[in-house]
Order: C-alpha cells, then sequence, then structure tokens
C-alpha cells in the first residue's frame, strides 16, 4: 500500500528540512568565502575571489597544509599498520585479555583529545623530546587508531574463512595466501580504515594545539592562531577548498573502489 | 615426485580394507578435541582408492572436522592420517595435493571463473599455455565452457558448484573432499548435480569422500557409507549392508524409514532368533539382542517396503485403520493406525501398479510382512 499523500508529503518535508540544516552551516560559510567585504557577514552584498587567493598565498596556511600533510601522511599510515596487525591478532587468535584488549583498542573517544594532547606534551618535555613531527605524529596515531582498526576489523570479521582454506588446499602457502586472497579482499577496508585516518587527523585541533609549535603548527592550529587576530573571509575560503578537496578524494575512492565498499556499508555477502 | 617411504606402521583393521599402508586415505585413532568437546573420538577410517565414501550423520557429529583433518585444516590431539601410505598428519594443506568444495563454494569473489579455476595451477608455477589447456578442460568437464570470464556473482548457484568443483579437480588432487554439496540447491538440481558428480567422479577414478546428513543421497551416491554418530562411527560399510543389516538402533533409524514395531521374542537359535509379531513370524540376528529373554518384549525394525496389505488374516502381524494414503508417483505411502504395535502411525510402502491396494481412508486393513529377515533391538 502507498504512503498516504499528506504523510509522504510530511516525510519529505521533514527530510529536507534535516537535510538543509546540516548543510546549513556550509552553504553559509561558502557565500561568505565569496564576500569582498572584509568582514565575516552573511550574505553577501557584493562577489570577490579575493580571500581564496589570500588564503592559499598567506604563509601561515601553506605551512599549515605542508605540516597538516606530512602528519596525516605519516599518522595515518602507520595507523594502518599497527591497526591491520591488532585487528588479525583480534581476528584470528586467543590470548588472555583480549575482551579487554578489544574493548580498549575499539572504543574511541573515552579519553578527551585534550587529555592526549596534553599527555603527549607532558611525555615530549619529560623525556626531552623536541616538539618536532614525530611527537604530534605519535599523538595522531594514537587518536586515528580505533578508527582504523575498526574498520580492518570489521572487513576481517566479514571475510569468510573458507576462502582462504580453498586457497590453502589449492597449494598456496600462508604468505601467498594472504597476497593473494586476503588482502585483496581486506583492501576496501584497509583503504577506508586509511581515509577515515588521514580525514580525522588533517583536521585534528585539540590535540594538536598542544603537541605543535609555531614552526609545525598543523592547518586547523594554524587557523585558530589566524581568527585569533583577524576575522575576514579568508578562513571561509579555507573551509571551502576543504570540503571541496575531501569531496575529490571521496569521489576518487569511490570511482575506483565503491563508496559503498570505502565506508565499509556494504553488507557482507 | 619421488615417495618418501615414511609411513608409520599399517594398523591392520577387520572393517574389510587391507589397512593403512593400501588405502588411499587412512586415520587410525584419530581424536579432535575443541577445548571441552570431543568432536572425534579415537576415528579409524581407510578408504580405498578410487572409491566414493560418504560420512553420513546428523548435524554436529563431527563430518566437517574429519574432513578438515584430512585437508589439513586441523590437528588432530592424537592418532595419524596417512595419504597414499604417507604419514601427514602435520604437513599443511597446502602441501596436501587435496581438492575440497566447500557447502558455500567458496569462490574467489574477486577473480573471474577462469582465474578461480587456474589458481591452483598458478601456484603451482604451471606454464601459462598448459594452464588455459588445463582450465580448458576443466571448464568442459563441467559443462561450464564460454564461461570463463563471468565473475562467480554472475553465476548461479549450479553453476558456482561447477566452478568450485573444477577449481579443486584441476590440480589433480589425491582425494576429493565435499562438505555437503548439494544441500544449498533445490531439489531437481539437485538430483542431475548428484549424477553428474557420480559420473565424473566415475570417470576420473578420484579418491573421494563426501558428506551430508542427507541419508538418501548418502544411499544413493555412496560407494561406502560411514555412518557416524557423537564423533564415532557407528557403522562402515556398502548402502546395501547398512540399511539392509544396521549394526544399532541409531543406525537403523537414521537411514532410511523405518518402523519401530511392539513384538516379542520367542526363540533363540544361536546366532539367530525368532520373533513374533501379532501371527507372523521373522528372523533376527541376535548380534543386536545380547540379553534379551525368550519372551521378552523387543523392537522389530521393518522397512516401509517389507509391509503390505495382507489378503487375509491368517499370516496378518497387525490390524490397523488407514490413515492417509499418499501417492509418490511409483509408489503409494499408506499411513496406518495400528496402536497394538505402535504408538505412532506405521507406515507401507505399495507400489503403485497394485492399485487394490488403493483403499479410502478409514478402511481396516491387515499388515503383513513382506520380508522374513528384519533385525530387532532390545526395548528402550
Ligand atoms: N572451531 C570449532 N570450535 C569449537 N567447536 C567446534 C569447532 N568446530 C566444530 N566444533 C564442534 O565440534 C562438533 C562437530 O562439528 P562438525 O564437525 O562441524 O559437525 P558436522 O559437520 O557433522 O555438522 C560440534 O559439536 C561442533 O560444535
Ligand atoms: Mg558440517
Amino acid at each position: 500500500m502507498p504512503l498516504p499523500k499528506l504523510l509522504r508529503l510530511l516525510g519529505g518535508a521533514t527530510v529536507t528540512a534535516i537535510l538543509g540544516f546540516i548543510l546549513l552551516p556550509a552553504l553559509v560559510v561558502t557565500l561568505a568565502a565569496f564576500n569582498s567585504r572584509a568582514i565575516l557577514s552573511f550574505p553577501p552584498e557584493s562577489w570577490s575571489w579575493r580571500w581564496f587567493v589570500k588564503a592559499i598565498a598567506y604563509d601561515d596556511f601553506q605551512a599549515g597544509v605542508r605540516n597538516g600533510l606530512i602528519v596525516t601522511a605519516w599518522a595515518s599510515s602507520i595507523a594502518l599498520v599497527v591497526g591491520a596487525a591488532f585487528a588479525f591478532a583480534l581476528d584470528r587468535y586467543e590470548f588472555r585479555l583480549k575482551r579487554t584488549l578489544e574493548t580498549i583498542l575499539l572504543s574511541p573517544l573515552v579519553v578527551p583529545h585534550f587529555t592526549i594532547g596534553l599527555g603527549f606534551l607532558i611525555l615530549a618535555a619529560q623525556l626531552g623530546f623536541a616538539r618536532g613531527y614525530s611527537v604530534i605524529v605519535a599523538c595522531h596515531v594514537v587518536l586515528v587508531l580505533p578508527f582504523v582498526l575498526r574498520s580492518v576489523y570489521i572487513s576481517l570479521r566479514n571475510l569468510d574463512p573458507r576462502l582462504e582454506l580453498a586457497a590453502a588446499s589449492l597449494g598456496a602457502s600462508p604468505g601467498r595466501v594472504l597476497i593473494t586472497v586476503t588482502l585483496p579482499l581486506l583492501l576496501p577496508g584497509l583503504v577506508s580504515g586509511w581515509l577515515f585516518a588521514a580525514i580525522l587527523s588533517f583536521n585534528e585541533f585539540t590535540a594538536s594545539l598542544f603537541v605543535t609549535v609555531q614552526r609545525t603548527q598543523t592547518l586547523p592550529v594554524a587557523l585558530y592562531n589566524y581568527v585569533r587576530e583577524y576575522a575576514d573571509p579568508s578562513m571561509a575560503a579555507i573551509s571551502v577548498m576543504y570540503i571541496v578537496a575531501t569531496a575529490t578524494v571521496l569521489t576518487l575512492a569511490n570511482a575506483f573502489l565503491g563508496l559503498a565498499k570505502v565506508l565499509n556499508v556494504e553488507h557482507a555477502r | 615426485m619421488p615417495a618418501e617411504p615414511r609411513f608409520s606402521a599399517p594398523a591392520r583393521v577387520a572393517d574389510g580394507t587391507n589397512g593403512s599402508a593400501h588405502a588411499a586415505v587412512a586415520l587410525t585413532g584419530v581424536t579432535k578435541q575443541f577445548g571441552k568437546i570431543t568432536a572425534l573420538d579415537a576415528v579409524s577410517l581407510f578408504v580405498r582408492h578410487g572409491e566414493l565414501m560418504t560420512l553420513l550423520g546428523p548435524s554436529g557429529c563431527g563430518k566437517t572436522t574429519l574432513l578438515h583433518l584430512v585437508a589439513g585444516f586441523l590437528i588432530p590431539e592424537s592418532g595419524e592420517i596417512a595419504i597414499d601410505g604417507q604419514r601427514i598428519t602435520d604437513v599443511p594443506a597446502y602441501r596436501r595435493e587435496i581438492g575440497i568444495m566447500f557447502q558455500n563454494y567458496a569462490l574467489f569473489p574477486h577473480m573471474s571463473v577462469a582465474g578461480n579455476v587456474g589458481y591452483g595451477l598458478r601456484m603451482r608455477r604451471i606454464a601459462r599455455p598448459e594452464i588455459d589447456r588445463r582450465i580448458a578442460d576443466a571448464l568442459a568437464l563441467v559443462k561450464l565452457a564460454g564461461l570463463e570470464e563471468r565473475r562467480p556473482r554472475q553465476l548461479s548457484g549450479g553453476q558456482q558448484q561447477r566452478v568450485a568443483l573444477a577449481r579443486a579437480l584441476v590440480i589433480r588432487p589425491k582425494v576429493l573432499l565435499l562438505d555437503e554439496p548439494f544441500s544449498a540447491l533445490d531439489r531437481n538440481l539437485r538430483a542431475s548435480m548428484q549424477v553428474e558428480l557420480k559420473e565424473i567422479q566415475r570417470k576420473l577414478g578420484v579418491t573421494t569422500i563426501f558428506v551430508t546428513h542427507d541419508q538418501s543421497e548418502a544411499l544413493s551416491l555412496s560407494d561406502r557409507i560411514a555412518v557416524i554418530a557423537d564423533g564415532r562411527i557407528r557403522q562402515l560399510n556398502t548402502p546395501h549392508e547398512v540399511y539392509r543389516h544396521p549394526s544399532d538402533r541409531f543406525v537403523a533409524s537414521f537411514i532410511g524409514d523405518a518402523n519401530v514395531l511392539r513384538a516379542h521374542l520367542e526363540r533363540i537359535e544361536g546366532a539367530v532368533a525368532s520373533v513374533a509379531l501379532g501371527a507372523a513370524r521373522v528372523t533376527v540376528p541376535m548380534r543386536t539382542l545380547e540379553g534379551s529373554a525368550v519372551g521378552s518384549a523387543v523392537d522389530l525394525f521393518v522397512r516401509p517396503e517389507d509391509l503390505r496389505v495382507a489378503e487375509t488374516d491368517a499370516a496378518a502381524a497387525a490390524h490397523g485403520t488407514i490413515a492417509a494414503q499418499i501417492y509418490q508417483g511409483g509408489h503409494i505411502d499408506l499411513y496406518v493406525d495400528a496402536p497394538e504395535v505402535s504408538s505412532g502411525r506405521v507406515l507401507l510402502r505399495v507400489p503403485s501398479h497394485e492399485a487394490a491396494s488403493l483403499r479410502p481412508a478409514g478402511t481396516r486393513i491387515a499388515i503383513a510382512l513382506a520380508a522374513d529377515v528384519a533385525i530387532a533391538f532390545r526395548s528402550a
């Protein structure tokens, strides 16, 4: 039976309203970015690209993007390797305290980001570490590890163990089973885990604020420092570029791997 | 490949084979436990070259465990496994030269049909032209030529099964293992696949261990059947022997349809005994009646086709009322209420050309025994 018309209209309106509400901030920021006036106002009266030009040319933002990319690349890659190893161990082996480890590793957000940032700050000071990239990377690895682990773990759970047994029976040594069967089938989970980690790491602010210095500040920290002194639409321009870049990455991932698979929402079998 | 002569001393077991040295697959006293569960309990099994051996038993009795031990996916706690006389108990799966087909086929979803079938050949680093030739041969064998480039998900269940079979056979395995291969197929397809499997198996002469919980499938396909319950082999013999001479109550009720009728032991004559059921007399082996005294109640197991509608009361084993009459094409199943011999319904299976046996429900009939040999067990 089709939904009654009124109900359908109401439903449609609700969905539209919710979507609108979610997209509203992005929309406001996008419009503000094209405002030619030097204040963050809405709606703009005249239009311009000048804030994009200014934002791109601004040294601190350039450095922020560069630092952010370096940290993100290292942190999400290390988290991928470590997370995948943990996921394999949790999925394949029985050991003492397995449940505890599983709970800890799979439940992010229990410890607030500023606590982790502060912890790394104190540690780095205690151990006499120069506050270079390594501290930021280590901090980000801790922050994104649960997401990578979860993504790989879910993919592993969904992998039919009989596929690996079949490969072994056909003469594939454990190493070749891994390369020819396990890894190809885990690829979407690995890519999605890495992407999540990268996006989270690139966006991370709270913990990064503690562990970065002027020389190593990532983009969110640079934006924060900027907004403390200025309030022009450059930040809005950065936001727009950020959204476009993220959308491009996700679109590419979708084109090559299928978004449903990358985001791990496709039901197994 | 030169075979190293390092098999363990062959165990001689009185099961009709020549022991492990000549068996294609030999399990000797194999025990497998999962924690507290004993999945297999000191099982010995010798599979002959080229035979199709079925492992038959209810779900959870240890069939898959046994298959996985032979495949090398599991290592037994105790006991030895040998293939072609070579001890392989702890040889890893990938060096065992075994073909296995899983219940869900387990085709590699990221490879084409040709990729799946050729997988084992690539692992053996065989030259490309020969791989291609052998893939083509294997696909022709299972009647799938022309589908090389398809992905598994683009195939029907029956086609996927053929790919799985081709993939297992193309490596020319020493043993082919099949775990409930037909359980996911619909009835018609299942019947035709059974025939086809049997033909292929015969043609290639490949030693095969076939797992099923479906007793009719076991009866129709097997050279020999190993009936398993609770991790032990209860009986190992040809389908006919298992059906006609079940070794115990479990086997008798698990294989084929059987009526359990209340009878009593009338006379013991050495290894056999005479059992009385109404006016009928039937000879049973004493082996399954150990300890029963003359005059005691026994459960007489009678196959539905060994019962018939009696014309006269003279030799009637029992009397009853027809409760239902089900036309099955070649035969008719008559369900009869006969409270004096059975608390459940008694099943008679009569050829449908015996139209005289067609009587309306509610008719009172006399039941006679069509066989003079049966099997009985002490009343439970
Ligand atoms: N990996 C396992 N871990 C624990 N118990 C298992 C495992 N595999 C099988 N079992 C147990 O062993 C027994 C036999 O199982 P299985 O060989 O799969 O039976 P079948 O194939 O005859 O249905 C069952 O009781 C089952 O629960
Ligand atoms: Mg099973």
